[in-house]
């Protein structure tokens, strides 16, 4: 009997553990599955992918979602050069000032900046966009249940809506999006970009690279950080077990 | 005392304000029983985490602005542009959890063994204190990224108190600084945030203080009787600790390097908007069995006052367990009863986390149920019914006959 409770337990334990992390999200829809070179233990950003996911989203995405919180200089997580960044930032124009005079001046964007906005605010962007709200992309991968899989399966989730369906004013109709209509239109079409590198730019390409690069952009520092954590882990493990060591001395004087 | 410091210095010290004799006699010489499981090393777990929270709280609080227009950008500031300021976060926020994962096991370590019972009662008094000041603590240190988990975590369980009859509407709009949650509420969390750690290290002091007047509750649950059953905590439990820490330490870089947003909420990257709420708002994984409770009554002032009365009722826990046996080694029938209840914790846990639907609703009810009937009925009955074993005749006599018995060993 106790051994039944013990092991119900321990099962209804690993069962709460392994669902918190889709905590009562009600994710129904399975995602699309990529194996992303950055996840799993060693993981680390693939650097041709991200340098043209930068591409498409500079040209696709850029037009109507910001970026707000990566600076121009954090590209060279990516492996773009000094003089490549500076190249990048100063195709931006920023207001700045007030000058001596006390007027703001327009200059040309440092490695400092962050990317620039393509609205001056909400309301701006709103009325781009037919009422709807581009959101920022800073964190896009972090802050949706599925992360990368979702992200990859909206951007190539776009299908013709279900005959039974009656889609809403100006929406369009996506596999992935909850309730499956979403106000921004397919963004990615073949050849949208033209990729230096000469892969060929398809839809699920572009739709990959912009993925690896906006997971960079939500968490730059994924490769330091796991990187540190082996060292923490292996260093833990040998302390353990010199501790171990030391309490078995410690305690063979008694009893 | 014992303690003759060798150094004149520290003899000069000692001699005016005898501080060196007093840790000398907590850290070091404190009577310790000789058969303490790992399951005691807990409570100095515990102890570690609110110095590492406290630690690299102070250290974020530097780098973070308490404004709502600002506090989410600060954040990303510090995960991006301070000097290891992920890793600080990162540590902060699992840390939160680390340490409730250990207060939860010290807690259920307390309830297994009867460490509740006289003369301890103010011990588990003052225990109970830290855990509701933790949780107030990690409420408010939730809302300060200001996310949209923040937000409308923060807007919900303020409105919490606005069941009360009559002043509950005042009480509400006194809490927010406001007429709704916004920048006064978030400059307040902040300022409580900060001030509530330092009141529960006071309070851990006096549960230190508590502890070692009566010395440690140990897996017999019987006293120590002569100098047979105890050994000095230094070098015994200090290094026992250490191999603890070490191993929790473990697991903790698994989630802090590995997993780091895995027990929080991907909504909570998004920054907080008032005019959108989020399909469903789910607290932190720490208070869900609590939030189960509360969603368990269909009337809101009912369900505060049983979510409240879930802590409320382990106060009077010493008087309502009738048995005078402290550990369940030797409580055939409390025993059992023990692990259902901590399977009823679990599924409490489980439903907290799931859309207010069925099946969820009637599990969630059942399991609330349950919780009360188990600390209400079922422990002051057994301690009428129930035949204890045979309690061992002292503690070096109980660890002297444990050796060969392997099922103890599972159960220690």
């Amino acid at each position: 009997m106790l051994k039944l409770i013990k092991s119900l337990s321990a099962a209804a334990l690993l069962s709460v553990v392994a669902f918190t992390g889709v905590q009562a999200a009600g994710a129904s829809i399975e995602y699309k599955s990529i194996n992303w070179q950055h996840t799993g233990m060693f993981g680390t950003y693939d650097r041709a992918a991200a340098q043209r996911g930068l591409q498409v989203y500079r040209e696709v995405c850029a037009g109507c979602h910001s970026l707000k919180q990566v600076a121009f200089r954090s590209l060279a997580d990516l492996g773009f050069n000094e003089d490549e960044i500076k190249a990048l930032a100063a195709e931006a124009t920023y207001e700045d000032g007030p000058n001596d005079d006390g007027d703001m001046f327009e200059r040309a964007g440092k490695p400092f900046d962050k990317f620039p906005s393509p609205f001056a605010n909400e309301k701006a962007a709103r009325a781009s966009n037919g009422g709807a709200y581009p959101p920022d992309l800073s964190l896009i991968v972090k802050s949706r249940v599925g992360f990368e899989n979702y992200l990859y399966s909206l951007l190539t989730g776009y299908e013709d809506a279900p005959a039974d369906m009656e889609l809403m004013e100006g929406m369009h109709y996506n596999a992935y999006f909850p309730n499956h209509q979403i106000a921004m239109p397919s963004p990615m079409s073949e050849d949208a970009v033209e990729y230096s590198d000469g892969t060929p730019a398809t839809v699920e390409q572009m739709s990959k690279d912009v993925t690896v690069f906006l997971a960079w952009a939500a968490e730059p520092k994924l490769e330091e950080r796991k990187n540190m954590g082996l060292k923490v882990i292996l260093f833990l493990l040998l302390l353990s077990g010199l501790f171990y060591a030391v309490k078995r001395k410690v305690w063979s004087d008694l009893h | 005392m014992s303690f003759e410091p060798k150094n004149p210095v520290v003899r000069w010290v000692e001699d005016r304000l005898p501080i060196t004799g007093m840790m000398h006699h907590a850290l070091y010489e404190y009577p310790t029983p000789k058969n303490l499981s790992y399951w005691w090393t807990f409570g100095s777990l515990a102890g570690f985490m609110l110095v590492v929270q406290i630690v690299t709280g102070v250290v974020l609080s530097m780098h973070y602005t308490a404004h709502v227009d600002l506090a989410f950008d600060s954040v990303e500031h510090i995960m991006r542009d301070v000097n290891y300021g992920w890793l600080l976060r990162y540590m902060h926020a699992n840390g939160a959890s680390m340490f409730f994962i250990v207060v939860y096991l010290h807690i259920f370590r307390g309830l297994y063994y009867g460490s509740y019972k006289a003369p301890r009662e103010l011990l588990w008094w003052l225990g109970l204190v830290i855990f509701l000041l933790m949780m107030a603590t990690a409420f408010m240190g939730y809302v300060l990224p200001w996310g949209q988990m923040s937000f409308w975590g923060a807007t919900v369980i303020t409105n919490l108190f606005g069941a009360i009859p009559v002043v509950g509407e005042t009480i509400v709009t006194w809490l927010w600084g406001g007429f709704s949650v916004d920048n006064p509420t978030l400059n307040r969390f902040f300022s409580l945030h900060y001030l509530l750690p330092f009141v529960i290290v006071g309070i851990v002091i006096l549960h230190i203080w508590a502890l070692h007047h009566n010395g440690s509750n140990n897996p017999t649950g019987i006293e120590i009787k002569d100098k047979q059953d105890s050994i000095p905590f230094h070098p015994y439990y200090t290094v026992k600790d250490l191999f603890g820490l070490a191993i929790f330490l473990i697991f903790f870089s698994a989630f802090l390097f590995y997993a780091p947003n895995y027990l929080g909420h991907p909504d909570n990257y998004i920054p907080a908007n008032p005019l959108v709420t989020p399909a469903h708002i789910v607290p932190e994984w720490y208070f869900l069995p609590f939030y189960a409770i509360l969603r368990a009554v269909p009337d809101k002032l009912g369900g505060v006052l049983l979510m409240f009365g879930a802590i409320a009722v382990l106060f009077a826990l010493p008087w309502l367990d009738r048995s005078r046996i402290r550990s369940a080694r030797f409580r055939p029938i409390y025993k059992q009863l023990f692990w259902i209840f901590v399977l009823d914790c679990i599924v409490l846990t489980y439903v907290g986390g799931k859309p207010a639907e069925e099946p969820y609703i009637l599990i969630g009810r059942l399991a609330t149920a349950y919780y009360f009937v188990h600390i209400l009925i079922l422990l002051p009955l057994v301690g009428w019914f129930e035949k204890p074993k045979p309690l061992p005749a002292s503690i070096s006599e109980a660890v002297l006959a444990k050796k060969p018995s392997a099922e103890e060993a599972s159960n220690a």
